[in-house]
């Protein structure tokens, strides 16, 4: 099948089967910043924001997502203009192998539009979707909290 | 001693992690391929049997279905007995595997592959290849691998390499026994003898990223394989010896990896997308889906460890025996090294004992294959140790903490164990340099409030509140085996490009590699151009392995860095007239500290590439080290265990670490964090659950138990640098320690909470509470 989807603000056209999931269609047309860790929804690694509300791209069917905006981890800051939320995650030291990051950083940003000063505990619970193996989590919750003071400057 | 330093010991950002977060870096699965619209893509049966012959193949339905394009199985590839471990040659690993082979020998062995125009098609045709099996009695118990009436593993003609003792007609994968001194006279002298088994059970890496690799032939024939791996020249050794093609025509890419953990030390995929792009002439790619990396790749080494030590009443440690019963699973990767890591970085810890014997053996059986994993055979020895040092102090009635400080191996100090026992080979014997473990346990015993908290059981409704330690040393490379090396040019504008072999696997080596470079070189960071890991483009390292970066690799980079900095003095000293003995790097520039003249990097990139006697500043180092200095740690658990539930809840775990000086202290913290996490999910939550065939039920993270953000405990890491004289600019290695002390400052703290010993991770509730009831009806 056919469709159209606004990805990262530039609307899309791609050919696809139409039982794939959004995962696939995203990476396989070159969205390979969404990542692969599981697709079965238990990682997070492969989130995108969907009209703006975070979801796991690997339990989405790409067809339920035509006309509708995607937004990835190129969407919200690049290498030269970086989100303070990515800018954030780096200064803490919070990527490690980065597989989880465009995951986390989204989250993140999710997060933040939602409640722009959260505590610890709705820090953690807003993260509770997306596994991190190398960091042991305690500078991810350190680069939200300096994502949060970026954003506040 | 330590130095004002530019570059090291300052928390520079990982000069990839901007990439990273923006989404612009690239794992082995985000590239786009040349010829991609001819990509094979490829999927595995594996056998649903835990042991079993397979009698005959018939792919003739699977070849029916359109698209797919070739099958592989044991019929149909040359036989080549070898090992995937990823290690140095000749692999201390028996040679006890084909890829493919008509003896399954556990639910995850491969059966055969297809390889089709997409994914979809591929795991179809899996599904329509018809198998008949002769079903063979499994052996699931390695406690009774080794009895004479159990199964026989292995029986064609596996065999090792290196002369080590090796029987697989008696399921022995592995065997390795060293003693000294008189055991018998030991116990003999002792006043009383602690005898325990202690065991810790099967995990996975769970790196997020999958194994995955991808082959294709480039614009000359060559074919290059891009993979998740740590070992990037063992993977094109290897890939070699298996598929044919000589090690010249292959090209073995690292690009970044979603994390290793050791799980990425191991040569799974290479081999396989090589050979299906070599038979058919196009690319291939293969990715393991989340359920084949836990049933079918490596894990953790089960194992159970028989402790017998004999004790004066003053504390003394007259005799110890260390009786390690290894579950290598169906195949012996990393089999004899995890097993005697299990020794070597345990016992030289107590090096006052004077009558020991360690006796190790690796057996197999029909369950899911071992591999290096973080700690490797260093968590399982000091799962033991520790637990087995609580029970002794206790015994004696000491506080552990002024017990350990007593009688752990100082700077100085050596111990026999160090030349004994090495990775499939003898050892090496070294005296300690640094050795901070002192302080480690006085800053973590401040920090986690241990004198509040020991023995008072404070309670809260139904939860006792206790705490517990653990000790630990590492090393810091394979001594006499692991080679680290180095490339650095000088560009005309005062750069440098630096390519080397060290694969950075997220842990960040790639940036203090650099850090050490620019401190050689008195530049900042950013005047580097970093490559690694690329088999044509960088020069040899062994991989991201042994807790040897940043010691070996980083030895490498420091050597070649330092024969730059020699040319560099040589062409300004000519430019300055200056005596080269009194000139000195200083800010991209050479300075004349006699007379204060300069010449700036930039200046004298631009003679050596334009004015006279023209000719690159270049110069290879490399590093074989002869020693493996140990980092330390201390690491406290404060824990809560609810008595009605059996539920254990770590409040606070701190770990202390002397890894010599922290070359990047954020990323060594990180490094700490990380492994801390993984030990404490580890020794509470995540286990393979099997059922009565051997089958893994619970193979995917919600089942398996990964722990989140909302799951974590106060976690603090205390940074004790010391110096260590062979490292470069004083530092050791940091990236495996940390996972060694959870199980066991766990299980200490539960004994101090509740007076239960749980000799047998994880610490489940059930298992907890029924311990408890055990001790209360008792
Ligand atoms: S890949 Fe979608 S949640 Fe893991
Ligand atoms: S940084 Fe590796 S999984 Fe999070």
């Amino acid at each position: 099948m056919r469709g159209k989807f606004i990805i990262n603000g530039d609307t899309k056209e791609f050919e696809f089967e139409p039982k794939i999931k959004l995962l696939h269609l995203l990476r396989d047309n070159g969205y390979t910043e969404v990542k692969n860790g599981c697709e079965e929804g238990e990682c997070g690694a492969c989130v995108i924001l969907l009209d703006g509300k975070l979801v796991n791209s690997c339990q989405v069917l790409a067809a339920s997502a035509i006309e509708h905006k995607i937004t990835t981890v190129k969407g919200i800051g690049n290498l030269h203009e970086p989100n303070p939320i990515q800018q954030a995650f780096v200064d803490a030291g919070a990527v490690q192998c980065g597989f989880c990051t465009p995951g986390m950083v989204l989250a993140t940003y999710s997060l933040l539009q939602r409640n722009p000063n959260p505590d610890d505990d709705e820090i953690k619970q807003a993260l509770d979707g997306n596994l991190c193996r190398c960091t042991g989590y305690l500078k991810i919750i350190d680069a939200v909290k300096l994502s949060i003071e970026y954003l506040n400057r | 001693m330590s130095e004002v330093y530019n570059n090291v010991g300052k928390s520079v950002n990982k000069i990839d992690s901007l990439g990273l977060a923006t989404g612009e870096e690239k794992f082995t699965d985000d590239f786009a391929i040349p010829n991609a619209d001819k990509m094979l893509h490829l999927a595995i049966l594996y056998s649903p049997h835990p042991y079993a012959k397979i009698e005959n193949i018939d792919t003739s339905d699977a070849e029916k279905i359109a698209g797919v394009v070739d099958i592989l199985h044991y019929k149909n590839i040359p036989q080549i007995l070898h090992t995937s471990a990823g290690q140095g040659y000749p692999e201390p690993s028996p040679y006890d595997m084909f890829l493919f082979d008509d003896k399954m020998r556990f639910i995850g062995d491969r059966v055969a592959l297809v390889a089709a125009e997409n994914l979809e098609i591929a795991r179809e045709a899996v599904k329509k290849i018809k198998v008949d099996y002769k079903i063979l009695e499994p052996l699931f118990d390695p406690e009774h691998s080794l009895d004479a009436d159990a199964p026989k593993i292995h029986t064609d003609d596996e065999n090792v390499i290196i002369p080590t003792k090796y029987e697989p007609d008696k399921n022995l994968a592995a065997e390795v026994e060293i003693k000294f001194g008189d055991l018998e006279k030991g116990f003999a002298d002792a006043d009383f003898i602690i005898e325990n088994d202690y065991s810790i059970h099967y995990a996975n890496h769970c790196a997020i990223e999958p194994h995955s690799a991808v082959a294709y032939f480039d614009e000359r024939k060559r074919l290059v394989i891009i993979t998740a791996t740590q070992v990037p020249f063992h993977a094109r050794r290897i890939t070699s010896q298996l598929v044919g093609i000589p090690i010249c025509n292959i090209r073995v890419i690292k690009p970044r990896i979603g994390g290793g953990f050791g799980g990425k030390q191991e040569i799974l995929l290479e081999p396989l997308v090589a050979l299906v792009a070599n038979r058919n002439k196009r690319p291939a790619k293969l990715i393991l889906s989340r359920k084949e990396v836990f049933i079918s790749s490596r894990t953790r080494h089960q194992m159970r460890t028989r402790l017998k030590t004999g004790v004066k009443n003053d504390g003394t440690i007259t005799a110890l025996e260390m009786d390690g019963l290894m579950n290598a699973g169906a195949y012996g990767s990393h089999a004899l090294t995890v097993l005697s890591n299990a020794g070597s970085k345990v016992l030289p810890l107590f090096n006052k004992i004077e009558n020991i014997r360690f006796i190790g053996r690796s057996v197999y059986t029909n369950l899911p294959i071992g591999g290096a994993y973080r700690g490797y055979g260093a968590t399982q020895g000091y799962a033991a140790f520790n637990q087995h040092i609580d029970i002794i102090a206790r015994k004696l009635g000491i506080d552990v903490l002024e017990y350990i400080k007593k009688w752990h191996i100082r700077e100085g100090e050596t111990s026999p164990v160090f030349e004994a026992l090495g990775e499939g080979k003898e050892g090496t014997a070294q005296i300690v340099h640094s050795c901070k473990l002192d302080e480690c346990i006085d800053r973590g015993a401040k920090s986690i409030g241990w004198y509040d908290i020991r023995g008072k059981k404070i309670r809260d409704g139904s939860k006792v509140r206790g705490v517990g330690v653990a000790v630990a040393m590492q090393g810091s490379g394979i001594p006499r085996v692991d080679m680290g090396s180095a490339y650095i040019k000088m560009n005309e504008d005062g750069s440098f490009n630096l390519s080397m072999g060290a694969t950075d696997i997220g842990t960040g080596s790639d940036t203090i590699l650099t850090q050490i470079a620019a401190e050689v070189l008195s530049v900042p960071v950013e005047k580097f151009i970093v490559r690694s890991s690329d088999t044509d483009l960088t020069p040899f390292d062994v991989g991201a392995y042994a807790s040897s970066t940043t010691y070996v690799s980083g030895n490498a980079v420091r050597k070649c860095a330092e024969e730059i900095a020699r040319q560099i003095i040589e062409v300004a000293a000519k430019l300055l007239d200056a005596n080269p003995k009194n000139l000195t790097l200083e800010n991209s520039n050479v300075v004349d500290i006699q007379t204060g003249k300069k010449v700036s990097f930039e200046k004298i990139g631009y003679y050596t590439f334009y004015e006279n006697d023209q000719f690159q500043i270049q110069a290879g180092g490399s590093f074989y080290g002869t020693e493996s200095p140990p980092p330390f740690i201390a690491q406290f658990a404060d824990v809560y265990v609810d008595t009605k539930t059996g539920r254990v809840d770590v409040l606070k775990f701190v770990s202390a670490v002397d890894c010599g000086q922290a070359i990047n202290p954020k990323l060594a913290e990180g490094q700490v964090e990380g492994a801390t996490v993984n030990g404490i999910n580890y020794a509470l939550w995540e286990e393979y659950k099997f059922d009565k065939n051997g089958r893994m039920t619970n193979a995917n993270f919600t089942d398996y138990k990964v722990l989140t953000a909302a799951d974590i405990p106060e976690l603090i890491t205390i940074i004790v640098n010391s110096f260590e004289e062979t490292g470069p600019f004083g530092a050791k290695s940091v990236a495996e320690i940390g996972i060694n002390g959870p199980i066991p400052a766990i299980a200490n703290a539960i004994y101090d909470a509740v007076g239960v010993r749980l000799f047998h991770s994880p610490f489940t509730p059930e298992k907890v509470l029924k311990e408890m009831e055990a001790f209360a009806s008792s």
